[in-house]
C-alpha cells in the first residue's frame, strides 16, 4: 500500500475548531452563521480534495506526536474513513443551514455555544474517521462524547439534566469500563495500535482472550446502541432536533458503529475472526438489536422517540453486515454507513419541522399532518423508504448486498432477521405517513390551509431526502470506496 | 554562573524571604515582586539545571566546596530536575494568581505571608535537590513548619485542623529520622550516594530493613497514604486559597518523590523488589487507598473537599506505580508527579478564583456558575478531565502507564483500582459541573432566562490558571518525549 505524508487530514478535524473563538467573539449571528457555513464548506472541501488520491489505492498518512512505539496521535485516510467523513462533513454543512432556521424558529437561548459545539462535535467526528490507531480513535471518541454533552443537555431543565446523566454514564463510563481495557490490553498483547489490512491481533492470545477482548471492544463503544446499552439514545432525544438529527443519526452513533468496524476490520481482523469463528457472535449479538429495536420502535408514540429506535436498529445493520465477513455485507454493512445517513437524516429533520411549524411531537397527533405540510411529508415517505431498503431510496443498495452478504455467508437465520426487520421497518413508519395524508375530514386535525415550516427547515430536508434518491441511482463511489476495504 | 545553578535554585528564594520580611516593615507593596524575583529565579535556575542535566548527565555541588560523605553535596539527575522543574514553576504561577486573594485574605499580613510562602518552597526545592539523607530531614521540617503557618491562617477552623497535622506531620518527620539514625549506624554515611554503594554487603541486615520500613512509614504519613491520610483533608479544606492551591499540589508529590528517592539511590532497587518481599502487599494497599480516596469524595458537599480526598486517590496511583516493580509502572509514578502538581493546581486554583468571588466553596455556592464565570469553569472542565483521565490530557497518559504497569506485573486489582477511580471521577466532576451548569432550574427551556452579567476573576488570576490549564494538554501531547528524553534516564536499569 502506498502511502503519502501531507498535513491534510489534521486540517481537516481542525478547520472547524479554527473558527470557534469567532463564533465565540461574535455579537452578531448573521456573522457567526456565516463562519459555521465556512467552515462546514471547507471542511467538505478538504475532505474532497483528498478522494482522488484515495481512489487510486494510496493512503495519506500524518503523525503529530508520537507518545509510544505503535500508539502516536496519528492519522491515515483510508477508504473507510474516508466514506465517513465524506458523508459526515457534507450532512454538516446542510444541517448548519437546517440549524438556522430551527434556533431561530424556536427562539432557542445560548445559540452561539451550540454552534461552538457543534463545530467541535464536527472536529471529533473527522478526528475519528481519520484516525491511524487505537489511542488517536479513542482520543476523539472521548471527544465527541464531551463536545456533545452541552448539545445533548442544550435546554438546561431536569429532564435535559437526567439525559445528560444517562448520556455520560452509557457512552463515557463504557469507553472507560470496557474499552480502554481493552485497547491497553491489546497493546500489551500485540505491542502496536495500529490499524493494519490484516488487523494486528493475529497470534497474540487464546481464542478466550481474543473473545473477550472483542466484546469489551464491541460493548465499550456504546455509542453504537447495541443492545443492552441502547437507552442513552432515546433519553438524548431531549436535545435539539438538529442535533439529534446530525449527531444521533449520523455522527454521534456511527462513531460508535464505525469503532467497532475499525476493531473488526483493522484489530482483529478478518482471517482471525473467520478462524476463531467469532463473526458469528457479533452477528447473534447485532440481529438481537436489530429485531428488539425494531419491535420496541412499533409502541413509540413520540416521533423522534420512534426515529431513535430505528436509528438503534439500523446501526446494528452495519455490524451485522461487516461481522458476515463475506466480501458482499461487508459492503453492503459499510456503504449502510453513508445511505442510512441521508434517510434518517431526512427523517429528523422533518420531525424538527414538524415541531416548528405545529409543535406537535407525538405521532398520534400528526393524522392528517400531510396536507398542511405536503413538501415535508413527501420527503419524509422517502426518507422512510430508504430506511426500509426500498427503491428509489439509497437504502435498497445496501440491504441488498446485505442480503446477498448472507448468502454468501451461508448464513440462514441472518437472512430471516434482515427481511424481518424490513418487514417491521414498514410497520413503524409506513402508518404515520398514511394517515398524514389518506384521513377523513373528521380525522384530521389540521385546518386545511398549507403552511411548511421556515424555509431554512424546508429546504435542507428537501435537498437530503433527493440526496437519498440520488443514492439509489449512483450509489459507485461509495461502493467502490467500501470495495477497496476488501482484501 | 552555571556551575552555581543548585545553589541559585536555594539560595535565591531563601534570600529573598529574608528581604521579603524586612521590606513587609518599610512597604507591603514591595512584598509581592520580591516574592516573584525570588521564585522567579529559582525557576529559571531550575530549568537550566534541567536542560544542563538533559546535556551532561548528572550535576553534583558540594556546598561551601566540602567534599561528600563529609560535606552536604546537591545531587541533581533527570528524576529530580524534571521534579525541581515543576516545583518552582508550580509555586510561582500559584504565587502570580493569589497575588489578589493573598491581599483580600491577609491585609496586615501580606509580609509574614509571602515570607512563609518563599521559605516553604525553599524548602521543598531543597527536599528535591539535596543529596543527603539527614539535610534531607532538615528541609522536610522547614518546609513542614512553614506549611503548618500558612495552613493556620485559614478560616475558623483552620488552627485545629493544622494542630492535628502538625502531631501527624511531625511524627511522619520523627519515622523518617529515625531510620536515617539507623542507617547511619549501619553505613556510618549520610550521604545518599554513599549509603547505596555501602549497603549492598548489608542487605540481609535486620538493621537496614528496619531502617528502610521506618522511613518509608515517615514517608507515607508525610504523604497522606492510606490509611495515614486523615491529618489531610481538614488541614487542606480550611486553608486559604494561596496556601492550599501551594501545598495541595506540591507537599504529597514531593514526598513521592522522597519515596522514589530512597528506593531508586538510597536502597537499590534490587533491594526493594528482590531482596525484601513486600511490594505485593504494598500495591494491594495503594489499590485499597484509590478505592477509599474515591468513595470518600463521592460523600462530600464541598469542593475543596472533594478535592483532598481526591489527592488521596492520586497518592494511591503513585505509591501503587512504584511498588509495581516494573519500568513501566515507574515511569507511571513519576509521570504522575509531573501531571497530577499540574492538574491539582488547576483545580484549586478554579477553587480560588470561585472562594475570591463567591466567598463559599460548598456545592450549593456553585449555582449558575457557568454563566458568570466561564473561563474559571473551562478551566475547571480542563482540570476535571484530566484527572479523570481523558486523552489528550496528560492525566490520561500517566494512567495509560500506570494500567499498563499493572498489566505487566500481573496485578489486575490496581488496574481496576485506577479504572474505578476513573469512574468515579466522572461522577465525583460532572456533579459539580451538573450545579454550575444547569442550577438555578429555568422554567420553559431557558428560552426566557436573561443572561446573568459576568462575573469573571480579575485577569491577574485568571491568566495563570489558564495557562495551567492549557499546560495539562501541551504536557500530555508532548508525554512521549517527556518520558524519552527525561523519565527514561530518571529509571536505573535493573528495573525492566
Amino acid at each position: 500500500m502506498e502511502t503519502i505524508t501531507s498535513i491534510k487530514p489534521f486540517l481537516a478535524v481542525l478547520i472547524s475548531l479554527a473558527v470557534t473563538p469567532v463564533l465565540v467573539s461574535s455579537r452578531a449571528p448573521n456573522v457567526r452563521e456565516a463562519w459555521t457555513f465556512v467552515a462546514a464548506a471547507a471542511k467538505f472541501l478538504i475532505v474532497l480534495s483528498m478522494l482522488p488520491t484515495i481512489l487510486q489505492g494510496t493512503e495519506i498518512v500524518y503523525t503529530v506526536a508520537e507518545f509510544l512505539p505503535g500508539a502516536a496521535i496519528k492519522f491515515r485516510v483510508d477508504a473507510l474513513g474516508m466514506l465517513f467523513a465524506l458523508v459526515s462533513s457534507f450532512l454538516w454543512i446542510i444541517t448548519s443551514a437546517y440549524s438556522i432556521g430551527y434556533m431561530r424558529g424556536l427562539k432557542e437561548h445560548s445559540q452561539t455555544r451550540y454552534f461552538c459545539f457543534f463545530a467541535l462535535a464536527l472536529s471529533a467526528t473527522i478526528g475519528v474517521a481519520f484516525s491511524a490507531n487505537l489511542l488517536t480513535l479513542y482520543l476523539f471518541y472521548e471527544l465527541l462524547s464531551l463536545s456533545t454533552y452541552p448539545l445533548v443537555t442544550h435546554h438546561q431543565d431536569k429532564e435535559a439534566r437526567s439525559s445528560g446523566r444517562k448520556y455520560l454514564l452509557y457512552i463515557v463510563g463504557g469507553s472507560i469500563a470496557f474499552a480502554l481495557p481493552a485497547m491497553l490490553i491489546s497493546y500489551n498483547l500485540a505491542g502496536t495500535l495500529e490499524f493494519s489490512k490484516y488487523g494486528f491481533l493475529a497470534g497474540t492470545g487464546s481464542r478466550t482472550i481474543m473473545a473477550v477482548l472483542l466484546l469489551m471492544f464491541i460493548f465499550g463503544f456504546t455509542k453504537s446502541a447495541i443492545m443492552p446499552f441502547h437507552s442513552w439514545l432515546p433519553a438524548a432525544m431531549v436535545a435539539p432536533t438538529p442535533v439529534s438529527a446530525l449527531l444521533h443519526a449520523v455522527a454521534v452513533v456511527k462513531v460508535g458503529v464505525f469503532s467497532i468496524v475499525r476493531v473488526l476490520i483493522g484489530v482483529f481482523g478478518v482471517n482471525l475472526l473467520l478462524d476463531l469463528h467469532l463473526g458469528t457472535i457479533v452477528c447473534y449479538i447485532a440481529a438481537f438489536t436489530v429485531i428488539t429495536a425494531s419491535l420496541m420502535a412499533l409502541s413509540q408514540d413520540g416521533l423522534k422517540r420512534r426515529l431513535a429506535f430505528s436509528t438503534i436498529g439500523q446501526l446494528s445493520y452495519i455490524i451485522l453486515g461487516v461481522a458476515l465477513l463475506s466480501p458482499k455485507g461487508m459492503i453492503g454493512g459499510m456503504t449502510h454507513i453513508a445511505m442510512h445517513a441521508f434517510g434518517k437524516v431526512t427523517l429528523f429533520f422533518c420531525a424538527g419541522a414538524i415541531f416548528v411549524a405545529t409543535g406537535k411531537k407525538n405521532i398520534s397527533e400528526m393524522v392528517g399532518i400531510g396536507k398542511r405540510m405536503p413538501v415535508t411529508m413527501t420527503a419524509f415517505f422517502i426518507g422512510s423508504l430508504s430506511v426500509i431498503g426500498l427503491p428509489p431510496g439509497g437504502g435498497f443498495i445496501s440491504k441488498w448486498y446485505l442480503v446477498l452478504g448472507t448468502l454468501q455467508a451461508d448464513n440462514w437465520p441472518m437472512l430471516v432477521v434482515l427481511l424481518g426487520s424490513s418487514l417491521l421497518n414498514a410497520a413503524y413508519f409506513l402508518p404515520i405517513v398514511y394517515r398524514a395524508f389518506f384521513c377523513t375530514p373528521e380525522e384530521n386535525m389540521f385546518d386545511n390551509r398549507v403552511e411548511e415550516a421556515p424555509i431554512w427547515c424546508v429546504v435542507p430536508l428537501v435537498l437530503t431526502s433527493l440526496g437519498s434518491i440520488g443514492l439509489f441511482f449512483y450509489p459507485q463511489p461509495f461502493l467502490r470506496l467500501a470495495g477497496m476495504m476488501i482484501n | 554562573m552555571n556551575q552555581q545553578l543548585p545553589a541559585i535554585l536555594i539560595i535565591a528564594p531563601l534570600l529573598s524571604a529574608l528581604i521579603i520580611n524586612i521590606s513587609g516593615w518599610v512597604n507591603k507593596k514591595l512584598c509581592f515582586p520580591i516574592a516573584v524575583a525570588g521564585l522567579g529565579l529559582a525557576s529559571w535556575a531550575s530549568v537550566n539545571l534541567l536542560l544542563r542535566v538533559l546535556d551532561e548527565g548528572v550535576v553534583l555541588y558540594r556546598l561551601g566546596g566540602w567534599d561528600p560523605p563529609m560535606g552536604i553535596a546537591y545531587y541533581v539527575d533527570h528524576l529530580n530536575g524534571l521534579v525541581l522543574t515543576v516545583v518552582s514553576i508550580v509555586a510561582l504561577l500559584n504565587l502570580i494568581a493569589n497575588k489578589k486573594t493573598i491581599e483580600q485574605d491577609f491585609p496586615e499580613k501580606t509580609g509574614p505571608f509571602y515570607t512563609l510562602y518563599v521559605l516553604m518552597v525553599t524548602g521543598l526545592l531543597g527536599i528535591v535537590a539535596t543529596g543527603d539523607a539527614f539535610n534531607l530531614y532538615v528541609l522536610l521540617e522547614i518546609a513542614a513548619l512553614t506549611g503548618y503557618g500558612l495552613l493556620a491562617m485559614g478560616e475558623d477552623r483552620a488552627p485545629l485542623a493544622t494542630l492535628n497535622y502538625l502531631y501527624m506531620g511531625t511524627i511522619g518527620a520523627c519515622f523518617y529520622l529515625l531510620g536515617v539514625g539507623y542507617l547511619y549506624i549501619v553505613t556510618g554515611s549520610l550521604n545518599m550516594v554513599d549509603i547505596a554503594g555501602i549497603l549492598p554487603a548489608l542487605y540481609q541486615s535486620k538493621a537496614v530493613l528496619a531502617a528502610f520500613m521506618i522511613c518509608m512509614i515517615g514517608v507515607w504519613l508525610k504523604m497522606a497514604f492510606f490509611p495515614l491520610h486523615a491529618w489531610l483533608p481538614n488541614a487542606y479544606t480550611y486553608a486559604p486559597s494561596a496556601a492550599s492551591s501551594l501545598i495541595a499540589p506540591l507537599v504529597t508529590k514531593v514526598m513521592i518523590y522522597v519515596m522514589i528517592r530512597l528506593i531508586l539511590t538510597v536502597f537499590t532497587p534490587e533491594y526493594v523488589f528482590s531482596t525484601l518481599t513486600v511490594s505485593e502487599p504494598i500495591v494491594w494497599l495503594a489499590t485499597i487507598a484509590i478505592v477509599m480516596g474515591s468513595i470518600f469524595a463521592l460523600s462530600e458537599r464541598n469542593l475543596k473537599k472533594m478535592l483532598t480526598y481526591v489527592i488521596i486517590a492520586e497518592v494511591g496511583y503513585m505509591v501503587g506505580g512504584a511498588w509495581l516493580g516494573n519500568r513501566t509502572g515507574m515511569t507511571g509514578a513519576i509521570l504522575h508527579i509531573v501531571n497530577d502538581s499540574l492538574m491539582t493546581l488547576c483545580v484549586f486554583l478554579v477553587a480560588g478564583n470561585i472562594v475570591y468571588k463567591v466567598k463559599g466553596y460548598a456545592f450549593k455556592d456553585l449555582k449558575g456558575l457557568f454563566r458568570t464565570m466561564p473561563f474559571t469553569m473551562g478551566a475547571f472542565v480542563i482540570g476535571a478531565l484530566s484527572i479523570i483521565g481523558v486523552p489528550p490530557t496528560c492525566g490520561f497518559f500517566s494512567k495509560w502507564y500506570l494500567i499498563s504497569g499493572a498489566i505487566q506485573a500481573g496485578h489486575y486489582g490496581f488496574m481496576v483500582a485506577l479504572l474505578f477511580s476513573s469512574l468515579v471521577n466522572v461522577v465525583l466532576f460532572f456533579r459539580v459541573i451538573e450545579i454550575a451548569y444547569y442550577e438555578p432550574f429555568a422554567e420553559g427551556h431557558g428560552h426566557n432566562v436573561l443572561p446573568e452579567p459576568m462575573a469573571e476573576a480579575p485577569l491577574m488570576m485568571l491568566v495563570p490558571l489558564l495557562i495551567v490549564a492549557a499546560s495539562l494538554i501541551v504536557v500530555g501531547v508532548y508525554t512521549g518525549d517527556i518520558v524519552n528524553y527525561i523519565i527514561q534516564f530518571a529509571i536505573p536499569k535493573e528495573i525492566v
